[in-house]
């Protein structure tokens, strides 16, 4: 403590120029990737679930679904990839809830700096997240020996739909982060509804054998939209159409939840 | 002792007058509780303010109105010339403010945390390092610099909150019960460091419920109970409002201080009052000769005294005779959010 004033005058002599909306965002995506140094273990809970997702319905429900477990993890695959997103979806909520909980925000809030930054910066974070756990299952996929017949190309088109797809999602959790004072109640609340959501979807299986009015929900829930565009990109085929479907709900969600998380944030007390 | 004076309006009136913060009818309620009801605040630039208050008084509701955190339902004030309301970009970029829970990123080390703040404050590249690296050296901190901060003591953790709230020097440092939970030592640290950032200018506004926090630091003091100033003038002033004389008694068996109580009522006709230990009696004796006299009863009584002494009445001694209820937290009002 013996120079404190002359780092007070070091302050004094140079205070920087305010910086602007866009790097206060890329600092907060900065912080997100200094997590993933400290707290490696974190990938352990993205990649998990989805990894024993992918081993259990290929080759205990494989055969009896698609005829054979080779035929099944091709029509599996993009699926997986979908639902990986939108799980992980969570764990970004989760994040924020205890950032809450612990008055960090309150320093970010007393800052001069754009009010949304913070949340932009936790969508940087979760875009590098859904990026590693995408490679990871999709490796794992292709060492089981799933090929995407649309090559590279295809396989970028799909990663680009699960980035706009994560970052939708994104927003909700953020919402219910801010809503929820303890993490453990967003991840329940988070996968009470998710559930339902991916698995009454195309993701596991063709929805021909299902009774119709559960039919009629699995072809316009948007996960069975964003699987449909995943497996147009990755398998060859896919239509502007689909790609129109699957981006609704993230455009919408984003354009109604990105205002309401300002208005909730700005109000919290 | 409200300052009730009507100052002219607007920041360049304030700014001739020398104010580094200046409220007006702050209220703010959470439902039916009444968390600030009302507070009339006028504090002198580079000077040390201490709001004194126990638990749930209102004080952090306050505090965090005044740092942009928390929007008042009525009232005005304005920060460094600027109003709370209609500018609080400009407010904020004259302030900082470290709460009561250490508003660090736990699982990062004290020089991310330090390097993340100065970045979001417009230092790039290797100046925000060497921003971090100076303060962090500045505050005794350079060796524990890449340790993640929840491995941080109490007093480090408090060092390196107070620490990042400089990285650019505000004019106003909010700060937050800045030792509750420190060990002695760690608190004499802070102390020191803070007298040093008043000492370069700085205004320091400081909430805390220990009397002698606000007795060794605060040129000023306001007292603040159920979210209402009861009284603001410097220590000196307080005490001198209390009473002149207080006789204070430590009586050796626990068992009797009811007796005691009782007997110096009847001698010196004030109620005592008890310290929160429990042994230590305090008593508004306005001649030594009284006080004299009560001491003679107590032993007369049979009832033994480790120590007695004449002096001025401590914070607590003021708080007692402001409130008529001794300085402890209020379970009524504890659900202040923070």
């Amino acid at each position: 403590m013996s120079d404190t004033n002359a780092v007070l005058n070091l302050g004094v002599a140079e205070r920087p120029s305010p910086p602007s909306a866009f790097s206060n965002a890329l600092v907060f995506g900065w912080r997100a990737m200094l997590k993933f140094k400290h707290l490696p273990e974190q990938l352990f809970d993205l990649v998990m679930t989805p990894i024993m997702f992918t081993l259990l319905f290929t080759f205990v429900f494989g055969g009896a679904l698609a005829g054979s477990t080779a035929d099944y993890l091709q029509f599996f695959l993009p699926g997986i990839l979908v639902q990986t997103v939108v799980f992980n979806s969570v764990y970004s909520g989760m994040g924020l809830s205890t950032d809450l909980s612990k008055g960090l925000f309150d320093r970010f809030r007393s800052l001069p700096i754009w009010s949304l930054a913070p949340f932009a910066g936790l969508m940087v974070g979760d875009v590098l997240r859904h990026l590693i756990a995408g490679l990871i299952i999709l490796t794992i996929g292709l060492i089981l020996g799933y090929r995407p017949e649309a090559g590279v190309a295809g396989v970028v088109g799909a990663f680009a739909m699960l980035i706009a797809i994560g970052f939708g999602m994104g927003w909700v959790f953020i919402v219910l982060g801010l809503l929820i004072r303890t993490p453990t109640t967003v991840m329940t609340v988070g996968f009470s509804f998710l559930f339902p959501l991916v698995f009454a979807s195309n993701i596991m299986v063709e929805p021909a054998t299902m009774p119709g009015w559960l039919r009629a929900f699995v072809e316009v829930n948007p996960v069975s939209l964003m699987t449909t565009a995943l497996r147009g990109f990755m398998g060859g085929g896919i239509t502007a159409a689909e790609i129109g479907l699957a981006l609704i709900a993230p455009v919408l969600l984003t354009l109604l939840l990105a205002p309401l998380t300002l208005w909730i944030y700005l109000r919290r007390e | 002792m409200n300052d009730a004076k009507s100052l002219p309006r607007g920041s360049a009136a304030e700014a001739a007058a020398g104010l580094a913060i200046s409220a007006r009818g702050l209220v703010k309620h959470f439902g039916d509780v009444k968390a600030v009801d009302g507070i009339d605040l006028e504090v002198p630039r580079g000077t040390i303010f201490a709001i004194l208050g126990p638990n749930g008084a209102g004080k952090t509701t306050f505090m965090r109105m005044l740092a942009t955190l928390s929007r008042p339902d009525r009232g005005e004030a304005s920060v460094m010339g600027h109003d709370l309301v209609t500018e609080p970009d400009a407010v904020r970029a004259a302030i900082a403010m470290t709460g009561q829970f250490a508003s660090l990123d736990e699982d990062l080390t004290g020089r991310e945390n330090m390097i993340l703040l100065a970045r979001l404050w417009g230092f790039r590249g290797n100046r925000a390092s060497r921003r971090a690296d100076d303060l962090l050296s500045a505050f005794d901190l350079a060796d524990a610099a890449h340790k993640q901060v929840k491995d941080y003591s109490g007093g480090m953790r408090r060092r390196l909150d107070i620490a990042a709230s400089l990285i650019v020097t505000p004019g106003v440092l909010f700060l937050d019960e800045p030792t509750t939970g420190l060990d002695p030592k760690a608190r004499q640290g802070v102390w020191r460091m803070i007298r040093r950032l008043a000492g370069a200018g700085v205004t320091i506004l400081l909430t805390t419920q220990y009397l002698d926090e606000a007795d060794q630091l605060a040129a000023r003091i306001a007292v603040i109970d159920h979210g209402r100033k009861i009284a603001e003038g410097t220590s000196r002033e307080l005490k001198a409002a209390t009473g002149s004389g207080f006789l204070n008694v430590t009586v050796a068996d626990q068992a009797r201080i009811g007796d005691a109580l009782r007997l110096l009522e009847e001698t010196l006709g004030a109620p005592p009052h008890k310290s929160a230990e429990g042994g230590q009696l305090s008593v508004l004796a306005n001649t030594a000769g009284a006080a004299n006299g009560a001491v003679g009863k107590l032993l007369a009584a049979g009832i033994d005294l480790t120590d007695y002494s004449m002096g001025q009445p401590s914070l607590d001694d003021v708080f007692f005779a402001l409130t008529g209820h001794p300085a402890e937290a209020d379970e009524t009002q504890e659900a202040e959010p923070s």
